[in-house]
């Protein structure tokens, strides 16, 4: 543990001492604890959206050499702001063939993956809602229900472009899935644990993205499939097929869904952030110049790794042209998956190969 | 945490798997017993969690939950019906099917009742879980993993080569 207490553990601990005597229940506080721990979860991905619509259309200007939003509020900070605003006042229609309850459900189901995700991501040190000992393992299987409403939105839209995006994105998502998950497998050999702190710790003297290179390239472009963003949008292809599985949602429904592509973007950032980059730690560097940085709290790191992956990623969205269907499906089977087992082979002949020579 | 907080959340989970279960066989619409088999799934892996078995309710949400999508996906592109509301019709077996049903039925609930349940002293932490499963599959059952692994790699081949088409030799 650090000396200097983290202001957002002070506050956590300031909170619990505070309903201790007012509950009584140790049992009852800690309910409450996860209760705030969730709304704190809440409040980031919310506020994260916000901004990262604004980043994402302030970058994709750059990129174009044109401004971007730059009207409402301070270089158009509060366009968000006037655009959800306008979203929320919108007409909410529903199309009269659709599945009524599938299609009411699936916008709401589709958070349901990606707010659990969130409970096991390491924002800085004890800094993490639950520390499962099966952490990592636990964000891929809730991510690999993502699939799900977006089926549920396509199906029952009751619309060919809708079903088209997403039979798409089953056969995307399941594809990808599996190098994603054979990326991380090298970093969980090499830590031999699952659990998220532990993964972050073992990183203090020099991040995985230097001993899996190979990897981390795997996760980037898996994860890049995996949030259905450029160049392997092919769900929501505007120009094939109107915007996939979303054809049909309007108003706020329409809204859920960019929210949660935006959560997904932050998780997946956050992630490689964890498993890569070395998580809540400073960057590795000599100890004069370390304890000159100590007062930087790990949650700032922490998030300043995670956008700059959000860039690297809005970056791709903008200088890559979108993959066909069928080079799609040879990438991720015939290039990454091999590329990924291969890495695995490596990275166990590579672990033995060091116990021999340490005499371990 | 305490008793009640578990008592509650196992009754929830056991009406979350129940009915959607009893959902799954007694809904017309094809698409709406897959929705609500993943729910079952997932109401079955909550109930793992309640049991200390958190690696074993990750395993079942991804193998099992996550792959209902290609389930749904199979079930729009194998039923040929005009109208989805019928794909998932009843027939003449019903009587048949009850009967079978009961059977099995009450051949688990007399095994589950005249079995003993040792009870464990102390509580397997789940680092050891995830290492007692590896060591079970990669040392003391590495035959059968492997053959197990060999026979769904010949099969996926083999259901590739049939839709795909074998070139005559």
């Amino acid at each position: 543990m650090n000396t200097n207490q983290d202001i957002l553990l002070t506050i956590a601990a300031t909170l619990r001492s505070f309903l201790d005597p007012l509950l009584g229940n140790p049992d009852v506080v800690d309910v409450t604890m996860y209760g705030v721990a969730l709304a704190a979860i809440l409040g980031i991905i919310f506020g994260n959206a916000v901004i990262l619509v604004w980043a994402e259309r302030k970058v994709a200007g750059y990129m174009q050499s044109r401004p971007g939003p730059n009207r409402v509020g301070p270089i158009g900070l509060l366009q968000t702001v006037a655009d959800t605003i306008k979203l929320i006042t919108k007409e909410d229609i529903r199309p009269k063939g659709v599945d009524r309850w599938v299609w009411f459900l699936a916008p709401v189901v589709l958070f349901v993956p990606t707010l659990a995700a969130y409970a096991v991501f390491p924002f800085s040190e004890g800094l993490i809602a639950v520390d499962l000992n099966i952490g990592l393992f636990y964000f891929l299987a809730v991510a690999s229900t993502v699939t799900i409403p977006f089926l549920m939105a396509g199906w029952s839209s009751n619309n060919k472009y809708s079903l088209i995006g997403g039979m798409r994105s089953v056969a995307q998502m399941v594809s990808y899935e599996i190098p994603l998950v054979f990326s991380l497998i090298g970093v969980v050999m090499l830590v031999g644990s699952l659990k998220m702190s532990s993964i972050v710790e073992a990183q203090s003297g020099i991040w995985f993205i230097f001993l899996q290179p190979v990897a981390f390239l795997i996760y980037v472009i898996a994860a890049t499939a995996e949030t259905n963003r450029t160049p392997f949008d092919l769900v929501e292809g505007e120009s094939e097929i109107v915007a996939g599985p979303m054809t049909e949602y309007s108003g706020m429904k329409w809204s859920l869904f960019f929210l949660a592509e935006y959560a997904n973007l932050f998780a997946v950032s956050a992630i490689a952030t964890t498993v890569f980059l070395g998580g809540w730690q400073p960057p590795p560097m000599p100890a004069v110049m370390r304890d000159a940085v100590a007062f930087i709290p790990g949650w700032i790191w922490f998030a300043a790794k995670t956008y700059f992956m959000i860039f690297l990623f809005m970056w791709f969205r903008w200088t890559f042209p979108r993959f066909r269907v069928d080079q799609l499906m040879s990438f991720g089977w015939k290039v990454l998956l091999p590329l990924a087992l291969a890495n695995i082979l490596v990275t166990g002949v590579g672990i033995y190969a060091y116990r021999i020579a340490i005499g371990g | 945490m305490n008793e009640t907080v578990y008592v509650i959340a196992f009754y929830i989970l056991a009406a979350i798997v129940l009915f959607s279960a009893i959902g799954v066989v007694v809904l017309k619409n094809i698409v709406h017993s897959a929705l609500l088999l993943a729910l079952t799934f997932v109401g079955v892996a909550g109930i793992y969690v309640l049991l200390n078995a958190d690696y074993l309710a990750a395993v079942q949400v991804m193998v099992y939950a996550g792959a209902i999508a290609i389930l749904i996906a199979f079930g729009v592109m194998l039923t040929r019906r005009p109208n989805m509301k019928e794909s998932n019709p009843f027939n003449s077996s019903a009587v048949v099917g009850f009967v079978v049903a009961a059977g099995l039925f009450g051949t688990m609930a007399w095994a589950i009742l005249t079995t003993t349940f040792p009870l464990g002293l102390t509580a397997p932490t789940d680092e050891i879980s995830v290492r007692g499963v590896a060591k079970l599959l990669l040392e003391d059952y590495t035959v059968s993993f492997e053959a197990a692994a060999l026979l769904l790699t010949v099969a996926m081949a083999g259901a590739i080569i049939i839709a795909k088409g074998a070139k005559k030799a």
